[in-house]
């Protein structure tokens, strides 16, 4: 039971992370109906920039840990959005109106570029840095097994919760989100109504890599070492993730983060670990077959 | 007058929207049947539970098949639906296969046939004199409705590239390829310049009186439905609200409700005449 | 004949400047974080280390390359609508589909007469024969993307099935080459079918990522069901085919002869690498041939069919399970033949060769070949393989060309190299059964 209730903890602090990086492909997807491949490889860039940062700031003998965590937060969101917003512009902009699987292929030639360039650059070998929250707390004690949360993981649980507030406050209740939400329901309409769709969708685009540059300090935080292949893997999950809970919708898209994290803790801890990713695979697969719209998608019915 | 589809209580809900309610119906054979209604009286919700895409949530839709007797259609799906009964369609909102073009999608439309005899695709590969002969036949049909609908000139034009009167015609085209009992027509006037809607008008007769095809035909064109249906059924909310021929129609009363509401009775009779 | 007027507008110089500025700016924000500043390890923690001087080289190159592009791109505009003016008033030049033709007659020359001409080198050889697999997957994949419209990324799991199953067929129970290939091309198929069935509801991109991760299924069981598959470390020593029996190999088997011996000239390690160049030659020819010929069939039309409307498939009364699950079947059974071959040239097979890059690769040449067309594949097999080659010399920015190439080429044709789409059939062509049905209804 209290290796249950850890295996739960750690489930969803691992989701929590899928699920940032997930609302970022269902944004993509919502706004221009396209699989932003590349995303996984923003939110590796952004692990990047974390870890340069902290050391940055290691090297300033900066001791505050809040300080620390608003600054690179801050620089890491800058300029993953930054990069978030060249690859559409450069990748997919010139590509809208095309067939669907244009963009498709320049976004795994983007992600194949970011990967290279990454490599190129910061090197191939892992990063460490030295962690920056340590500890955490007890919350259950049996003879035998001790149930412990870390700081660093209620750090990600809390920061997704606000985060995700943020987020559904942005969309729901600003001017930006009611463009974003017309552009999705109907491009044309909308710059015929005087919206400027280009500089939504690049909008759009910047915030799905807000989110994945928060996902990236954090994985930097939680884990404390990072390579350029993680962005693969991170980005396979959490679109599966935004499919398991519906392209398309936000709340699917945590949800389905938060699942996958939870399927992956627990089938690591009582089954395979190493075939937890054909078990992620397998549930997605028995969804869609059930629900082919995924949990909380809209479903497809196509007028005839 | 022998009945070919016959239509019994026929129920379709979607959660809470009853968008069929009881339709009871009967499409005798070579005739031409008009259904005629308000936009979002359960149309084309009716072609759908016909021809298999929706089942419906209650109800019986026999047809009386020529050669193979009482096929039920609401237990087939839709594409044994073309197949064994041979109830064919097209669509409000065109659909061709836009990139192939005209004589393709008309090959296309007799696939069954061909696929048979090209059995499993080992005779098509190597061309035997079987295969070929279905390939000649198919395309000699291809032909026939290529020129009786004057889209000859088209045949090697990518369907989606041609005007909408013409893809109206294609569509028409491709669904008697497929050899129908029953030949279900959505709105097929829709978009046709005057001319066009004469022709069509003209086609449609010809189906109808020569090669005994029975049309079932939703249209809000009434210069075609008044002037081609031999019985006409008005729908409105799911239900049949009056049936009988096109002058009778014209002239009842629920009907002119349904399309003008209450007042204006003299012009509302005009206006369904015309 | 209407006039179009074609109106430009001029573009000054100051604009021109100030558009290269921004994207120096941009390249600027980008490159701090990634070219500007990195860590490297300063014993036992990380330091940051500062390249502000390449930083600026770089800031600088996308300025001027920006400057140089936007140059290109609007004399390149200028001159199209030359020709556009001056073709309203003349007739169209050669067809697109001669000009194809034509290339293709070439392409098959110069790969047939390739090996004799380069003989003695390997590489040159060697690197033909990958273009020549990969072709061959192109085509495999073709049928399902190009053809039907089922987006496949997980094509590689077929690659590796019929890889693998050769390779168990022939290390654990001593099958050949050749009574190996029906087999792995049945057993590929069969998990053709084995991934289509499930998904057959499915549109668009949710095919996409269950696909993917059927792919990533396969590999990861390759990896860890060691008994089966001896995990990571792959298979290795797998018999290479034989010329009707006769093996290159320097020293003939017990009474058996080697390719040099049975025609008397003297053993060359280069026989054998010309004898798989042919090979898969000839495994991509009858792909092609068969390909060509199924799109020509009712079964392929009924793909084409499916991939412009399901729908109005349905309502023709075409069985769309069985089209799908048959586009499904076959390609993957022509991958299970690639992936065969590749196991018996390679020698050895790990999951290492099967990862998610592979079914991209295979994606793209299908896409940026211009989906459907069989010779855009080997245009765009040849251009994805060559392009990493080039960049030997400097092997770590290999894989950076490759990517940017793919962004490059889509960017530049959408609808990929070669859109064309010709006719399976023509009203011209239908001989005297046409003729004669028409006048027959025209009495």
């Amino acid at each position: 039971m209290a290796y249950a209730l850890q295996q739960l903890i750690n489930g969803l602090t691992l989701g929590s992370m899928y699920g940032l990086i997930a609302i970022g492909y269902t944004m993509v997807y919502g706004i221009i109906g396209m699989i932003n491949f590349a995303h996984g490889d923003i939110f590796m860039v952004s692990a990047f920039i974390a870890v340069t940062a902290f050391t940055l700031l290691a090297a300033a003998d900066v001791s505050s840990i809040p300080l620390a965590l608003t600054f690179v937060l801050i620089v890491s969101i800058f300029f993953t959005s930054a990069y978030g917003w060249a690859v559409e512009r450069i990748a997919y902009r010139p590509l809208r109106g095309s067939t669907r699987l244009a963009p498709l292929i320049s976004a795994i030639g983007m992600s194949i570029f970011l990967q290279n360039t990454v490599q190129l650059t910061q090197g191939a070998r892992v990063k460490p840095i030295p962690p920056v929250i340590e500890g955490g707390f007890e919350v259950w004690s049996t003879p035998d097994f001790t149930v412990q949360v870390g700081w660093s993981q209620l750090l990600i649980i809390v920061i997704t919760v606000i985060m995700m507030f943020a987020f559904t406050w942005l969309i729901t209740q600003t001017p930006f989100g009611r463009q974003q939400r017309s552009c999705e329901q109907d491009r044309t309409m909308a710059s015929l109504l005087g919206i400027n769709v280009d500089r939504t969708i690049s909008f759009t685009f910047m915030l799905g890599a807000s989110l994945a540059a928060v996902a990236g300090v954090m994985v930097t935080v939680y884990y404390g070492v990072i390579d350029f292949y993680i962005g693969f893997l991170a980005g396979i999950k959490a679109f599966t993730a935004a499919v398991l809970g519906g392209i398309g919708s936000l709340p699917g898209a945590m949800l389905g983060g938060l699942l996958i994290g939870l399927i992956e803790s627990f089938w690591s801890a009582y089954l395979w670990a190493e075939y937890k990713d054909v078990a992620t695979f397998a549930i997605l697969c028995l969804v869609l077959m059930l629900r082919p719209s995924g949990l909380l998608g809209r479903p497809e019915v196509e007028k005839v | 007058m022998s009945t070919l589809l016959s239509v019994r209580e026929l129920t379709m809900r979607f959660g809470g929207l009853t968008a069929i309610d009881q339709l009871s119906l009967e499409v005798p054979a070579s005739k031409i049947t008009g259904i005629i209604g308000p936009n979002g009286a359960g149309k084309t919700t009716l072609f759908n539970c016909l021809t298999g895409f929706y089942k419906p949530t209650t109800g019986t839709l026999r047809l009386n098949h020529p050669d193979r007797g009482e096929i039920r259609l609401e237990s087939l799906p839709s594409h044994r639906v073309a197949r064994d009964a041979q109830v064919v369609r097209t669509f409000q909102n065109i659909r061709l296969f836009p990139k192939m073009t005209v004589l393709e999608n008309l090959i296309v439309a007799q696939h069954n046939v061909l696929q048979r005899a090209s059995k499993f695709s080992i005779a098509g590969i190597f061309a035997l004199p079987g295969y070929r002969k279905a390939e000649g036949e198919a395309m000699a049909r291809a032909g026939t409705w290529l020129h009786r609908l004057n889209l000859e000139q088209f045949a090697d034009h990518a369907a989606g590239d041609l005007p909408y009167g013409i893809q109206r015609r294609i569509e028409i085209a491709r669904a008697l390829c497929v050899n129908p009992v029953l030949l279900c027509l959505d709105e097929p006037a829709a978009g046709l310049n005057p001319r066009e809607s004469a022709e069509l008008n003209e086609l449609l007769l010809y189906l109808s009186g020569e090669l005994g095809i029975a049309i079932l035909l939703i249209e809000h064109d009434m210069s075609v439905v008044m002037n081609v249906s031999d019985h006409i059924c008005v729908i409105n909310y799911g239900r049949k609200i009056a049936e009988g021929s096109p002058e009778k129609v014209q002239n009842d009363p629920h009907v002119i409700k349904a399309y003008l509401g209450e007042d204006d009775e003299d012009e509302a009779s005009g206006g369904i005449a015309a | 004949m209407s006039t179009v007027v074609f109106a430009r507008h001029q573009v000054t110089a100051t604009e021109r400047f100030r558009d290269a500025g921004w994207v120096a700016f941009v390249a600027l924000i980008l490159g701090i974080p990634l070219i500007g500043l990195t860590t490297v390890d300063g014993g036992g923690a990380l330091e940051v280390e500062t390249r502000f001087g390449v930083l600026a080289i770089f800031v600088v190159v996308s300025f001027v390359g920006r400057l140089g592009l936007r140059w290109l791109i609007d004399t390149m505009g200028a001159r199209k609508l030359e020709r556009l003016r001056d073709d309203s008033n003349k007739s169209a030049g050669i067809s697109p589909v001669k000009v194809v033709n034509i290339l293709g007659w070439i392409a098959l020359g110069a790969s047939i007469a390739l090996p004799i001409m380069y003989s003695d080198n390997r590489y040159v050889v060697d690197t033909a024969t990958t273009v020549l697999i990969y072709v061959m997957l192109g085509w495999g994949l073709n049928v399902v993307v190009g053809l039907a419209g089922l987006l496949d990324l997980g094509y590689v799991a077929f690659y590796a099935v019929g890889a693998y199953s050769y390779a168990l067929l022939s290390t654990q129970y001593g099958w050949g080459f050749w009574e190996a290939l029906p087999v792995s091309g049945g057993l590929a198929a069969t998990f053709g079918i084995l991934l289509g069935y499930p998904i057959l509801r499915l549109r668009g991109d949710y095919l996409a990522i269950v696909t993917l991760g059927f792919g990533e299924i396969i590999r990861i069981i390759l990896v860890n069901w060691t008994e089966f598959s001896n995990g990571p470390n792959g298979i290795s020593s797998i018999p290479r085919p034989s010329l009707f029996g006769l093996d290159f190999t320097r020293s003939p088997a017990e009474g058996e002869q080697t390719f040099a011996s049975f025609f008397g000239i003297e053993y060359s390690p280069m026989h054998r690498l010309i004898f798989l160049y042919y090979l898969i030659l000839v495994l991509a020819l009858l792909t092609h041939a068969f390909v060509s010929r199924l799109r020509k069939l009712p079964i392929g039309r009924a793909w084409e069919a499916l991939r412009e409307d399901e729908i109005a498939c349905q309502a023709m009364g075409m069985n769309t399970t069985n089209i799908k699950l048959s586009a499904f079947a076959i390609g993957a059974m022509l991958g299970g033949f690639a992936g065969m071959f590749f196991a018996a040239r390679q020698g050895f097979i790990s999951p290492e060769s099967f990862t998610f890059t592979e079914s991209a690769i295979i994606l793209a040449i299908v896409v940026l070949g211009g989906m459907g067309s069989q010779m855009g594949v080997v245009l765009a097999a040849t251009l994805l393989v060559l392009i990493p080659e080039f960049g030997r010399n400097f092997s770590e920015y290999r894989m950076l060309l490759f990517g940017a190439a793919m962004v490059l080429i889509m960017v530049w044709k959408p609808s990929g190299l070669l859109s064309h789409r010709e006719p399976t059939l023509r009203l011209s062509r239908g001989g005297a059964a046409i003729n004669d049905a028409v006048k027959e209804a025209a009495q």
